[in-house]
């Protein structure tokens, strides 16, 4: 899988979703002094998934801190560095262990600064999503949970050059972000970015592909399933217009309503479970704001309130496909 | 930096007294506002643990950093928050330190060095302990100091906090204030090993019990703690044996506390100790005390008086501060 890549410009180079990132981290080290990561494995060893491969060699051991297995312990010491002016960066090895540091981020990084007005500048990096046979611990999508809790922003790229320019406004934003990089995307998705030092605003979706007919509001992975969805419904002769949210905490209302407002149609596509999820916030969200617009249900397409199995067609059954999406575009069509 | 001497001098003896009294003082208003239902919400007091509270908070310099519990409003006292700011925070009022956003004692300031508890506890163990690692990373000669209950050191916070610290030698002393009882339930329901100091060894770091109703032992020891951690000596872990002398909570009268344990206690009171220690030494005579005493019910009385008349917050302002700009 791979994005349609950009004409190659001079500045641009080719870049894998998790080279996008590494790169981010380093320029960003290179660039603020007070940026210091702590991990497990994320020295010598270079992170589970590589992320920060040769960082200790060259940034020392004083920036790229190895820590023990204490996901509490060394958040909050990341609250605590945030709180004396350093910009920590953390990662979780996969993001199924964020649970494992649960009350720390949302009873103390993020209602720090409602109390006091002292700010916590702290990066949450977590891997997360499924797709790769990991099982029920190695492959969750947490974002949800953290969406709700106020205080923290919570964002989940989907292409090289968001997630390159999102961690760099998560490490430059004052809060606790919470920033969800989907692995399956890692090393399948690549794309040209530019070389020039950039950022992508926090809180901002954007329409990845225009369409007249039907809405396709999704993040992460699933712009992927969205895309390849939008370009079979092409060929039937229906318009998708695929948007991507980016940030799912504070989420982009505007970009969803004048989407709705053009197509009347909505379809919710997310890789978590669906009760309760992003999909019922936005379809909320387009019932309160835009009902007017409504030419048909809003749709949500999810993965089953279940954990997430390990077998392949356990885990194919569970995750959303183009075909999911397709009948709920076909769905869509007799209204 | 001015850093004080192991044996303090008689005008820092008179501060601690001061102070003693002072915190004393504070927690029998409040409780006495919060029977009379003149609080918005709860109370959480110390009342007996001053010789800790005071004397290991008192060993910290300017610049280090103290992350209390909300039973630790005195501890705050010597890093120069005020009687005032104590009851506009209690009183819920927009002068607070929280700006009415949180409860009781979760108040703190970080330009004095103090930050704002949570209720989960032991959370800023790790807290404090990067605190810590940002002091080391940027070679500061700094000093963080957490403190906690003895119940909190049933919880994995506690043992990953002094874990990491020992590992990355870390600028911090761990305080925990062992009172006998974790709400209703006392200690040897709550842990098998004798003291709470014995399980330093299992982090290979000092474990210290003193006396915690001896404010010269409380302040001599932690300083001892903090000076080894300021030049690169690593954590430290003391434990103050102690009497919770009141409820867990304002509601909670005790009664699961034999009568028998109180009046032991009470015969030790770290004030009425601190006392003797003064009048023996020629510092202290009736008075004396008497000016003390009445500096400081001029400050309570002020502080009740300056909360009472502060206007609340607006109701609007509930949502605001959720984010940093």
């Amino acid at each position: 899988m791979s994005m349609q890549p950009n004409q190659s410009q001079d500045g641009q180079k080719e870049t894998l979703f998790i080279d996008a990132i590494s790169q981010a981290l380093w320029e960003e080290m290179e660039r603020d002094p007070g940026i210091f990561m702590m991990g497990e494995d994320i020295g010598p060893y270079g992170g589970a998934f590589k992320v920060t491969k040769g960082f200790i060699e060259h940034f020392g051991p004083e920036r790229i801190i190895d820590m023990p297995i204490a996901e509490e312990a060394f958040t909050g010491m990341a609250v605590g560095a945030a709180l004396m002016g350093m910009r920590p960066v953390i990662e979780y090895q996969y993001a199924d262990f964020i649970s494992c540091a649960w009350d720390q981020i949302v009873n103390v990084a993020a209602k720090y600064h409602y109390r006091t007005r002292e700010a916590v500048p702290m990066v949450m990096r977590a891997p997360s999503g499924a797709g790769l046979r990991a099982g029920p611990f190695h492959s969750q999508s947490p974002e949800g949970w953290f969406a709700h809790v106020p205080g923290l922003k919570v964002v989940m790229p989907a292409t090289p050059y968001d997630a390159k320019g999102l961690i760099k406004a998560a490490i430059r934003d004052n809060n606790p972000v919470i920033f969800f990089e989907h692995k399956y995307l890692y090393r399948r998705l690549k794309e040209q970015i530019p070389a020039e030092d950039y950022t992508v605003p926090i809180g901002k979706a954007k329409v990845q592909r225009e369409g007249g007919d039907v809405t396709i509001v999704t993040y992460a992975a699933m712009l992927q399933t969205a895309l390849e969805a939008a370009n079979k419904a092409q060929e039937k002769g229906v318009s998708v217009e695929v948007v991507d949210l980016r940030t799912i905490y504070p989420l982009d209302k505007e970009i969803i309503l004048n989407s709705v407002a053009k197509t009347g149609k909505v379809i919710m596509l997310y890789e978590d479970t669906k009760t309760l999820g992003i999909g019922a916030e936005v379809s909320a969200i387009i019932a309160e704001e835009a009902f007017e617009s409504l030419d048909g249900p809003v749709l949500r397409v999810a993965s089953p309130d279940a954990p997430i199995p390990y077998s392949p067609p356990l885990e194919d059954y569970y995750l959303p496909q183009v075909d999911d999406v397709m009948a709920a575009i076909d769905r869509l069509a007799a209204y | 930096m001015q850093v004080k001497p192991l044996d303090l001098g008689t005008k820092e003896l008179m501060d601690i007294y001061y102070l003693m009294r002072l915190g004393r003082a504070i927690e029998d208003r409040l409780n006495l506002l919060y029977k009379g239902g003149r609080l918005p919400g709860a109370i959480y007091l110390g009342t007996g643990q001053e010789a800790i509270e005071i004397g290991a908070s008192y060993a910290l310099e300017q610049g280090d950093v103290l992350a209390p519990t909300h039973r630790d409003m005195m501890s705050q006292l010597p890093r120069g928050i005020t009687p005032r700011e104590v009851f506009l925070q209690h009183y819920a009022r927009a002068g607070s330190l929280t700006h009415g956003k949180g409860e009781d004692n979760y108040q703190g300031d970080l330009k004095r060095g103090t930050f704002a508890t949570v209720s989960m506890l032991p959370d800023f163990y790790p807290v404090a302990a990067g605190a810590a690692l940002a002091f080391k990373l940027r070679r500061e000669k700094r000093v963080a100091m957490a403190y906690c209950g003895e119940g909190s050191t049933s919880v994995g916070d506690w043992h990953e906090a002094i874990n990491v610290a020992s590992v990355l030698n870390l600028p911090v002393v761990f305080v925990v204030i062992n009172n006998g009882y974790a709400y209703s339930t006392p200690v040897y329901k709550e842990m098998k090993v004798a003291n709470v100091a014995d399980r330093a060894c299992a982090y290979a770091i000092p474990g210290i019990i003193v006396d915690g109703n001896d404010i010269i032992e409380c302040y001599q020891e932690t300083k001892k703690a903090v000076e080894r951690a300021r030049e690169g000596g690593g954590p430290t872990l003391i434990e103050a044996k102690t009497m919770r002398m009141r409820g867990h909570a304002g509601h909670d009268p005790a009664t699961y506390v034999a009568k028998d344990i109180i009046d032991l206690w009470t015969e030790r009171d770290p004030i009425v100790r601190f006392e003797n220690y003064l009048t023996e030494r020629g510092l202290l005579n009736e008075e004396s005390k008497k000016e003390v005493v009445g500096r400081v019910n001029e400050a309570v009385e002020d502080a009740v008086n300056f909360a009472e008349q502060s206007p609340y917050p607006e109701g609007k302002e509930a949502v605001g501060d959720v984010y940093a700009a």
